[in-house]
């Protein structure tokens, strides 16, 4: 048995999950509501009214479950010296050849930026959404302000769901071992020490 | 909605259809200087479309109801200014969908053939396709489409694309008592209109020209105005109308674009695993 190190508990990986779900119906419900030839995905919630209806209630519960993820990652996801090393190194690591990266912590400063993105975006596209949620809250608003918020809203979930695809293809396909953190809760130390090196000595000591 | 002897031109969230035979297009005309404000248009309108609003209050105006709702697809709109010092006038302008040719409700539509238009110019929504979004509502530049509280289905005046199938006019028209609205077709509306400007021109509205905007298209409903160089004072008619740039950006470069770049972003993931590959442990074992 390879030695393990817990990364995640049960709660944070429910929380994941749920905005997990949430995220890929919201893109797919959304993308049927954007582009006419996507019209078929609108069937995933049952059909085009369906779609209208649960969509903004799915993104209220992904606005607080993310939300959650959100403050409870806020302070891992702060910027540092070595992030920026990294980062110089980035195309290196796009290419595998990971040797002497500068060593990081919990996340690396890919991580982070998509972290910071998607609070962004996600803040957006609440924002945006609530301003053109039929029938409660857009008559409140000026025809003006509802053409902005589309627009907003189009451009966010593009951003937020390229981050999506980033993150699935890293987690589940890239980086080997990653997607264990989110379904058992643990890593084997290997790559603990491999992709997070002074975050596996921070936590490593105490593994079982 | 209707109907056969019609033939769909455009139709909402659809890129691909049959070309039509070529139609007639066909327009309504309102003559304001003939408006007498009787409201027998609104009362046909309800009749033929069975349509019954909630009694409002009156607010101490004549406008009645105060607003379109999905229930009231027409309605009058009274203006009591003074263009000129000393000068009253009441202009009572019939407020309703204009039929643009170049319809921004249709633009805005994400649900495929929710909203279409006919080969003969009017525009039309059908509720069985639509999800109540209300993006048309939105994508108009005169604040027509109005959602039920019933249903949550979008609702406007039809022209009575029923009554056009079957070449009767539309319900308006049929009741105006001083024909200060007529149909036809759009070239003959226009020199119809030709008509009485030169009459309103002798008669003192040096400034009596046609509304039927440019910046849509032209519309299919037109107005006779006494007043064209201040369309503003019908009760905020817009003076140049256009489909605003927000949703021309929106359903226009952006649909394509960002759906290519998420197409390409997947595709990307797949050529990295495929030459690049999985990131693995070194000393895993």
């Amino acid at each position: 048995m390879p030695q393990l190190i817990q990364r995640y508990t049960a709660p944070e990986r429910a929380n994941h999950w749920v905005v997990a779900v949430s995220f890929i119906l919201l893109t797919l419900s959304g993308l049927a509501l954007f582009q006419p030839e996507f019209f078929v995905l609108s069937y995933v919630l049952g059909g085009g009214t369906w779609s209208r209806i649960l969509h903004p209630f799915i993104g209220v519960l992904l606005a607080l479950s993310f939300g959650r993820s959100a403050l409870r990652y806020w302070n891992d996801n702060k910027i540092t010296e070595a992030d920026r090393q990294w980062m110089k190194r980035i195309f290196d690591v796009i290419r595998n050849r990971d040797q002497g990266l500068p060593e990081i912590g919990k996340y690396n400063i890919g991580q982070k930026y998509l972290f910071w993105t998607w609070v962004v975006t996600i803040l957006l596209l609440f924002v945006s959404g609530v301003v053109m949620w039929q029938p409660y809250f857009t008559p409140y608003f000026t025809v003006g302000v509802v053409r902005v918020a589309v627009l907003v809203h189009a451009f966010s979930a593009v951003v937020a769901i390229l981050g999506l695809i980033v993150h699935v293809y890293s987690g589940v396909l890239w980086v080997r071992g990653s997607l264990r953190a989110m379904t058992q809760g643990t890593v084997t130390a290997a790559w603990a020490k491999e992709h997070h090196p002074a975050w596996y000595r921070s936590v490593g000591k105490g593994a079982k | 909605m209707t109907q056969q002897a019609l033939e769909v031109e455009r139709r909402s969230a659809t890129g691909t259809l049959p070309a039509p035979a070529p139609a007639t297009k066909v327009a309504k005309l309102i003559d304001i200087s003939k408006c007498i404000g009787c409201k027998a248009c609104q009362t046909a309108c309800m009749e033929w479309n069975d349509l019954r609003d909630e009694i409002g209050h009156n607010a101490g105006v004549y406008d009645n109801p105060r607003d379109l709702t999905d229930q009231s697809w027409t309605v009058m709109r009274f203006s009591e200014v003074e263009l000129e010092a000393g000068k009253l006038e009441w202009l009572i302008r019939k407020d309703g969908c204009m039929h643009c040719a170049d319809p921004g409700c249709l633009k805005a539509c994400p649900a495929p053939g929710a909203i279409v238009q006919y080969s003969n110019g009017i525009v039309d929504f059908n509720h069985e396709h639509c999800i109540g979004c209300g993006y048309c509502i939105s994508g108009c530049p005169f604040n027509i489409p109005r959602l039920s509280k019933k249903d949550n289905k979008a609702s406007k005046c039809t022209l009575c694309s029923d009554r056009v199938a079957v070449g009767q006019q539309p319900a308006c028209v049929k009741t105006c008592p001083t024909k200060a609205i007529t149909f036809g077709t759009k070239d003959d509306m226009i020199k119809q209109a030709e008509g009485r400007i030169t009459d309103l021109k002798s008669r003192g509205y040096t400034n009596a020209g046609l509304y039927d905007p440019k910046g849509v298209g032209g519309t299919h409903v037109m107005y006779v105005l006494q007043h064209a160089d201040k369309p503003e004072a019908y009760h905020g008619l817009p003076r140049d109308p256009g489909i605003s740039p927000m949703v021309s950006v929106w359903k226009g470069v952006t649909k394509p674009i960002l759906s290519a770049v998420l197409g390409l972003a997947v595709f990307g993931a797949l050529v990295h695993y495929v030459t690049v590959g999985p990131k693995a442990e070194h000393e895993e074992k």
